[in-house]
């Protein structure tokens, strides 16, 4: 531990990122969001038990182009987070250590991610009825 | 058996093995644990939302107040919170290398996950319950 002039490992410069690396490290970063997220879901269940004027602010909020952008990080986070969790779970069950089945299994979660967010908001959006 | 004359640790020890921390693998095992019960509770809050995205103020409380939503967002709260305090509490642990700064951050994440599920509960109670 006494030696400080020896380079860090990763060297992050020259580091070729891999998949699985930086799906490992968007895990962690998309836990931590979501455990921040949680505000605004606390937020908005304080606000609807404080009555309709609270509930009036929340909404107007959550409806903004901030609270949408919010809404759509927090909707991408909780896809990764849960579908990569499931890829973390069979790995702690044992299965799928090989480096080709860790690849595929990556990619899959990329794609599921992607899939649901989108299915999850055009659905919100027909939910609303057409309207913005 | 195993380790023989190197091993400094106790038959006892081992046979609990409960390790350093004194907890084995009880921390490990319950953020697997709140892992599987939050899968099905997550699909079905964001599908629920979705399905009252466009609900008023009215519709929003008595879709809460109903007793199947009420319970389902109460166990939605414990495993939310549950889980989100075991994992920052490893990622607080892996990159926070100070003794002191450690345990504070922890035990701050702890705190504050435990005023966010009690202020999360209290409104759904008073949702159902309440005036």
């Amino acid at each position: 531990m006494s030696s400080p002039q020896r380079p860090l490992s990763p060297h992050l410069q020259i580091y070729r990122w891999q998949l699985t690396s930086v799906m490992s490290i968007l895990h962690r970063i998309t836990g931590v969001a979501l455990a921040v997220g949680t505000l605004l879901l606390v937020y908005w269940l304080v606000a609807t038990a404080a009555g309709p004027a609270a509930f009036a602010t929340a909404h107007e909020f959550i409806g903004s182009i901030l609270g949408r952008l919010l809404l759509f990080g927090w909707t991408v986070a909780l896809f990764y987070h849960l579908a990569n969790g499931i890829r973390h779970l069979l790995w702690d069950a044992g299965r799928g250590f090989e480096l080709r089945t860790a690849y595929a299994s990556g990619w899959t979660v990329v794609i599921v991610t992607a899939a649901l967010s989108l299915i999850a908001w055009i659905a919100a959006y027909a939910s609303r009825g057409g309207g913005m | 058996m195993s380790g023989g004359d190197r091993s400094f640790r106790t038959e006892l020890g081992r046979v609990r093995g409960l390790g350093a921390a004194k907890e084995g693998v009880h921390h490990w095992w319950m953020q697997r644990v709140s892992a599987i019960g939050l899968l099905p509770l997550v699909l079905w809050f964001v599908i629920a939302l979705i399905d009252h995205t466009a609900a008023d103020y009215a519709a929003t409380r008595a879709w809460l107040a109903s007793p199947l939503t009420f319970g389902l967002m109460v166990l939605l709260i414990g495993a939310t919170f549950y889980h989100a305090q075991l994992g920052l509490q490893v990622v607080i642990e892996d990159y926070i290398h100070g003794e002191g700064g450690k345990i504070a951050l922890v035990l701050l994440t702890k705190l504050a996950s435990l005023v966010l599920a009690l202020a999360a509960v209290v409104a759904l109670l008073v949702i159902a319950f309440g005036h």
